[in-house]
């Protein structure tokens, strides 16, 4: 066991090499030597780092999640059945309508008289805390999902009907045509729709600090409140998320040029 | 030898044959019972906990949180709307400086969340009290309300300025060569026939933005601003029940269908000129 968990932690130290904050050749490092952001326990650089990962995961493991919602509800959307129809629209109703902070709230306490009742149908009568990050990796899901499934509906329209026909023509099934011929045409014209609900996405992942998950603004409030420097640490909070949002528009840059790779260049 | 002596006559396709049930068919009707079972176990729970002494208690605070909302979104669209324009104007000037000063002041603005720049504004200014003080601008920052004003209008402006920006650059460059060519002012161009056009393409987005700010606003409540969403947690806070945010949702629900229904009316009337 012990040569496992070097090994983890020796791994870990390998990657901690290339974290940006406070890793050797960190931000936090170089700058925030001797300052409040210093890493350490001296000072708040390494929770906030902490914070980075956490938001950035949260975002990472919602996109998924709500892609894939999103995808059956525009295939829903753009079915022949008329109550699969109905069905996908009062989701995409309800969830683009309802502030984000109050699907939150709805998911986070909802989940926990659930469980709570269940449980004590069963018998179990103690106190049920549900874990706030799959709270918040629902909820985000949920209305993630409800956006990218009107911007893949709208692909879905603008794909022509030849497309579906020409797959019967070659003896493609149902699945293989929208593998092989619909969802390649689906991903490029829906993308620059996505690249935007993946920074709405980013931004949203703020609210779960309220219901108590340590994410960069969590952290940097805790820091600003212990410190009482809070114009300071909030200013390091928006930075962080600018930095985000940077590096994820130099990402989808690269993305977007990829999905075009097979279009004639201009 | 055979060979064929008469045609085969035209016939009509085969009828299609419509089955009873397919997977979609049954999926569609699984997942409408799935809503209609939660509709009715909302409209239960309703029922079943229904207490008027709750009703009177907090029925009046929640109108008054609504009255708190719609004052905070409509001022800030408003007061975002007038700070948008400089902004837009600043955006497509040919002066490096302006537009650059411009296009960060977007760009940051759009690329952090609201609850982020909301504390920056609230925690953060406020704690320069005594610098504040001396300025006399304490009042305004010591209230959370004007606090929440100002990151909204600061907010909505950023988003404004690029809706205005694209929809005027959106007018064809033609449509200015043809008013420069009737001898028209650059101004009566901007007003009489760039600005119009422009508006309409900027509806559709202006009424996005009214919505994505009624939602947004929900985050004032967090500092202790008592908009629908603040009375919503006072209520739950207090009653641990659950229904206080069926109600909200209900009430943001009504607010977002309104405009949106609204707004559908108004850009059809808006635009029946160019319906053929």
């Amino acid at each position: 066991m012990g040569g496992i968990s070097s090994a983890f932690a020796s791994l870990g130290a390998f990657f901690g090499m290339f974290d940006p904050l406070c890793g050797p050749v960190g931000i936090f490092t170089l700058l925030g030597e001797g300052t409040l952001v210093s890493c350490g326990d001296a000072g708040w650089g390494d929770e906030i780092a902490f914070g980075v990962a956490v938001t950035t995961a949260l975002a990472l493991a919602t996109l998924p999640l709500g892609l894939l919602i999103g995808f059956l509800v525009a295939l829903a959307g753009q079915s022949e059945e008329k109550s699969l129809r109905l069905a996908a629209g009062i989701y995409t109703t309800i969830f683009r309508g309802l502030p984000e902070l109050l699907t939150l709230f709805i998911v986070y306490y909802g989940m926990q008289i659930l469980i709570q009742s269940v449980l004590g149908f069963v018998g179990y009568d103690g106190r049920v805390e549900i874990n706030a990050f799959l709270a918040g990796m629902i909820a985000l899901a949920v209305v993630n999902s409800a956006y990218s499934g009107e911007v893949m509906l709208s692909a879905f329209r603008a794909i022509p009907k030849g497309q579906y026909e020409a797959g019967d023509a070659l003896g493609l099934g149902r699945g293989r045509t929208m593998v092989l011929v619909i969802l390649p045409q689906l991903v490029r014209i829906a993308l620059p729709g996505l690249v935007n609900l993946w920074m709405i996405l980013l931004k949203d992942t703020s609210y779960v600090s309220i219901i108590g998950l340590s994410d960069i603004l969590r952290q940097t409030g805790v820091a600003a409140k212990v410190s009482k420097e809070a114009f300071f640490f909030y200013m390091i909070a928006c930075g962080l998320y600018l930095a985000l949002a940077i590096l994820s528009s130099f990402a989808l840059r690269f993305i977007d040029r990829w999905s075009r790779r097979s279009e004639a260049s201009r | 030898m055979s060979y064929v002596k008469e045609l085969i006559p035209p016939r009509p396709a085969p009828a299609v044959i419509e089955k009873r049930m397919n997977p979609a068919r049954l999926t569609g009707m699984l997942v409408m019972a799935l809503w209609v079972l939660l509709a009715a176990s909302l409209i239960a729970m309703v029922i079943t906990g229904w207490d008027t002494a709750k009703f009177e208690r907090y029925g009046p605070r929640y109108i008054s949180g609504l009255g708190t909302t719609l004052a905070l979104v409509t001022l800030s669209i408003v007061m975002g709307a007038i700070l948008s324009v400089p902004v837009a104007f600043a955006r497509m000037s040919k002066n490096a400086v302006l537009n650059g000063i411009a296009f960060a002041y977007v760009y940051i603005f759009r690329s952090t969340p609201l609850l982020a720049q909301l504390f920056l504004i609230y925690y953060g200014l406020g704690s320069f009290k005594s610098e504040l003080e001396s300025v006399g601008l304490w009042w305004f920052f010591r209230e959370a309300w004007y606090c929440g004003l100002l990151s909204f209008t600061l907010n909505t402006a950023a988003y404004q300025a690029e809706i205005l920006r694209g929809a005027i650059e959106s007018v064809p460059k033609g449509q200015l060569e043809g008013a420069a060519s009737l001898g028209l002012p650059k101004s009566v161009t901007f007003w009489k026939i760039v600005l119009p056009q422009a508006l309409i393409v900027a509806l559709r987005p202006y009424g996005n933005e009214i919505i994505l700010m009624v939602k947004g606003s929900a985050v004032v409540s967090i500092v202790t601003v008592f908009d629908l969403m603040g009375e919503t947690r006072y209520a739950f806070s207090r009653t641990f029940d659950y229904q206080a945010y069926l109600w909200a949702a209900i009430f943001y629900l009504a607010i977002v269908e309104t405009l949106r229904h609204v707004w559908a009316w108004l850009e059809a009337r808006l635009t029946r000129h160019l319906k053929r």
